[in-house]
């Protein structure tokens, strides 16, 4: 694919129908190599398969090592790219892209084509040629990807060290650890994938992992069957993922001469900013790329697999099923910004599929977390409703916000499922109604880390959760109240959506708190605080919690001064031409007072259910009480109709199963059998009479007089051949050893007459 | 040159060599009569080696050394087992392949 690119010393020499592409091939050697990190965990999980079982602590070393020296890369990498953001004005080489057929197609690109461009790095090498077209394999490096690869290696490095005492003395350690590994390389390749086909390895890699971490005990069939269910469901998003690169491969060819397609990220993005593709291909693409996210990023309503994932081991839950993988989809979203925003006219627009679905996601997660008993599938379904909010973000145009709340959801989810594993080791069990409460003496900092967890995630300040989640509020732009936010449209019903959502979150996690850290203990045995190897993670993971939502103050934030306000915006979004020119809303105070207040209703009018009302019922009665007895669902029937609802998840799984599989099963079984006995039947029946007709005549006339003639003589003539040659197999090796000699002296001699 | 005469004592070792491989019954002595023979190629090698002072002859001497040493050691093996199995190691009572 390079070949389709000219090398174009500096911006001034662009002919006329070129157009830049924003990216480089100078810069940092750290930032052209980021495929060291990566290349790491993948060697752990090679060394870890092979000789894990041998080393002293049965390979778990090498996996912390490994992942433990790619956090260390990433964080020089981080550093390295800030440096390049504010000092490199890639003057020394600027990729361009040859565009044909469109006479005004420069005009286009230079529209966006900002002051000083944030050039990402991009460093390819030959994977391999097909059909004379070469496929290249690579990086991209920008802030998106050197912000992904800060947050994996980082939540991977914490869950590493967690896992060693959580897992430790498993009969799969090191299995475990082999895979965890491969599991960072898998999504440390995705993050920094120069082309959509490296990508849809990475996707399918991580996928993989998912799957066998789910599965990690498979002996009890649950967890085998939630294994499966997550890699079928995934199954179906991939196929939309196929067939959405496959769209955009040959449509980014239509707008290429000589080629007839291309799969660089880099490109794509700038053919389709600058309205060079087919709006139709973006848009069949784009759709068949939300089905892959809706899949992989847990989006309403291919759902349904991530809370049965909860089935793996707590630490596989924080970093693949709540920080890591799932975002894998929203930032597919924001690294192909450019094909969605086009495809899905996201400018100027009030509503469109991906600000739909993700809207719909985070009300159905946020309603659903409210009935589990289980401690995990709260979180699980907490993490779906967040998913939808990145996922809302970005279908509002808000790219910045979203991303930034995956960076700061990262931390607190981490943060939060840690918690629960460290609370779900103590009393074995994950069942918050019968068996926790009460707990928040014996686990002191599990209940403060979770705590602070709980505040980041429903959003009050100043803890991260807060400042993400105003931002996407304020993206949607709906808030017109005040005038409005500006941002790229007028997204009002993602707005409430999103205020719903708000004080839902808050109410479900103080409901959790509740349930797990006070009344009384309703478990069985003594509990106690789990060791250093869990609790330090903890520490740290609630420490971003609380400080992560500072790297990005809005601008305007009167507070601080301007050279600290949306520090993260300015390293992250991308400044080039690959990445379409969204407008960004401007933050209203009276926005952030109002979700404020909403947050802080949600968590008041659970509050008073749970703290207040259930622990004064718990008091009278002189038990532990984990609901009220007369409360609502059992006075008004509209709220138990709502509840059966809700327990039975929107009869989602029914539907897929019941309704779906059966429905699929049965008529149209039976019609193929019809089919079966109808058309095919008869046709081989009648082939079969016929066949045999001929055959017997055959058989009589050819096959005994003429084939059967000759088989016999020649048979018998080899067993006249053979009984003669029988006589010099005497089985006695001189005796062969003598004719191998005599036959080599006979040849010698022929040789020497004949040379 | 010497050639003739060097070539004349591998036609002996040569001689003997199959010699000891077609008539020597033990399966030991008949190992030995092959290393016989494949020092008598090794003699070839090198004489015409040095004769024409081309390296690749010695070098090639080298490695019939390695594979022969390899061979040894197979062959050994196998009358090692021979013996254990059947107590002797006369190779003319070892006619199962008979046709």
């Amino acid at each position: 694919m390079t070949d389709l690119f000219i090398f174009a010393s500096a911006t001034a020499e662009l002919a006329e129908n070129v157009l830049p592409l924003g990216i480089t091939e100078g810069g940092a050697w750290l930032l052209r190599n980021a495929w060291i990190i990566p290349l790491i965990p993948a060697l752990s999980f090679v060394g870890i398969l092979f000789f894990g079982k041998r080393m002293p602590r049965q390979g778990a070393e090498l996996g912390v090592a490994a992942i433990g020296i790619a956090f260390v890369l990433a964080v020089l990498t981080g550093a390295a790219w800030m440096d390049h953001r504010d000092n490199y004005h890639g003057d020394e080489v600027t990729q361009a892209v040859i565009a044909v057929d469109h006479g005004d197609a420069a005009d286009h690109g230079e529209g966006h084509a900002p002051e000083h461009p944030s050039l990402a790095v991009s460093n390819t090498m030959t994977w391999f040629q097909v059909g004379g077209m070469t496929i290249s394999v690579g990086v991209l490096v920008d802030g998106l990807a050197v912000m992904m690869l800060f947050v994996v290696t980082l939540v991977s490095l914490l869950v590493h060290i967690y896992s060693t005492d959580y897992v430790g003395g498993d009969r799969r350690y090191t299995h475990y650890f082999a895979f965890l590994s491969l599991f960072s390389a898998s999504m440390l390749t995705l993050v920094i994938s120069e082309n959509t086909l490296q990508l849809l390895v990475a996707w399918e890699l991580v996928g993989v992992c998912s799957f066998a971490l789910i599965g990690h005990w498979w002996e009890e069939k649950p967890n085998s069957d939630a294994a499966m269910k997550a890699f079928l469901t995934n199954r179906v998003g991939d196929m939309g993922l196929l067939v959405g690169i496959t769209v955009l491969f040959f449509s980014v060819g239509s707008a290429l001469p000589d080629a007839f397609g291309s799969f660089s990220i880099a490109t794509t993005n700038t053919l389709a900013n600058s309205g060079l593709l087919s709006h139709t291909a973006l848009l069949v693409s784009a759709t068949c790329l939300m089905a892959a996210v809706m899949s992989k990023s847990g989006q309403f309503f291919l759902h349904t697999w991530l809370p049965d994932a909860m089935a793996g081991p707590t630490p596989v839950s924080a970093l693949i099923h709540a920080a890591t993988m799932v975002v894998a989809g929203v930032f597919m979203i924001a690294r192909l910004y450019g094909v969605f925003f086009e495809g899905f006219s996201i400018g100027g627009s009030s509503i469109n599929l991906m600000a739909v679905v993700g809207g719909l996601t985070t009300l159905v997660g946020a309603s659903l977390a409210f009935v589990q008993r289980d401690i995990k599938k709260v979180l699980a379904y907490s993490t779906i409703s967040q998913l939808g909010y990145m996922v809302l973000a970005l279908g509002v145009g808000a790219w910045t916000a979203a991303v930034f709340h995956l960076f700061t959801h990262a931390f607190f989810k981490a943060c939060l499922f840690l918690g629960s594993g460290s609370v779900a080791h103590a009393v074995h069990s994950f069942d918050m109604k019968s068996d926790m409460g009460g707990m928040r003496k014996a686990m002191p900092h599990t209940y403060r880390t979770f705590v602070i967890g709980s505040i980041a995630l429903a959003g009050l300040p100043p803890l991260a959760g807060f400042w993400s989640k105003d931002e996407i509020l304020a993206g949607t732009g709906g808030w017109g109240l005040f005038g409005g936010t500006g941002g790229n449209g007028a997204y009002t019903g993602m707005l409430i959506m999103g205020m719903v959502t708000a004080a839902l979150t808050a109410a479900y996690m103080t409901r959790v708190i509740y349930l797990t850290f006070f009344g009384e203990f309703r478990g069985h045995g003594e509990i106690h605080e789990s060791g250093p190897r869990i609790v330090v993670p903890l520490w740290i993971l609630a420490g971003l919690a609380m400080v992560a939502g500072l790297f990005n103050l809005p601008p305007g934030f009167q507070l601080v001064p301007e050279s600290m306000q949306e520090r993260f915006g300015h390293y992250v979004e991308p400044a080039a031409a690959y990445f379409p020119g969204i407008s960004h809303a401007s933050p209203s105070w009276s926005l952030a007072i109002f979700s404020t207040l909403v947050v802080m209703a949600g968590a008041g009018s659970a509050y008073w259910y749970y703290f207040i009302k259930v622990e004064a019922a718990a008091k009278a009665s002189g038990q532990s009480l984990t609901e009220l007895s007369n409360g609502p669902t059992s006075r008004w029937p509209l709220a138990k109709m709502g509840h059966n609802l809700l327990e039975n998840k929107y009869y989602l799984d029914h539907l897929y199963t019941g309704i779906i599989a059966e429905g699929t099963k049965g008529p149209l079984a039976r019609a193929v059998y019809r089919f079966n006995q109808q058309v095919i039947d008869r046709t081989v029946d009648k082939v079969g009479e016929t066949a045999v007709v001929s055959g017997q005549f055959v058989y009589d006339k050819i096959d005994q007089l003429l084939v059967d003639g000759a088989v016999n003589t020649s048979g018998r003539l080899a067993s006249e051949a053979g009984g003669e040659l029988r006589k010099i197999q005497s089985g006695k090796v001189q005796s062969y050893a003598a004719i191998l000699f005599a036959a080599a002296t006979v040849l010698a001699g022929i040789l020497i007459v004949i040379v | 040159m010497f050639l003739n005469q060097f070539l004349l004592l591998s036609v002996a070792l040569f001689a003997i060599g199959v010699y000891g491989v077609l008539a020597r019954r033990n399966g030991v002595m008949v190992l030995m009569s092959i290393e016989l023979i494949l020092n008598a190629v090794n003699i070839n090698l090198v004489s015409f080696a040095a004769f024409t002072e081309n390296l690749a002859g010695e070098v090639f001497a080298l490695f019939v050394i390695a594979v022969a040493a390899a061979e040894v050691g197979v062959g050994l093996a196998m009358i090692m087992l021979l013996y254990r199995n059947r107590r002797n190691i006369d190779l003319t009572e070892l006619d199962l392949m008979k046709g």
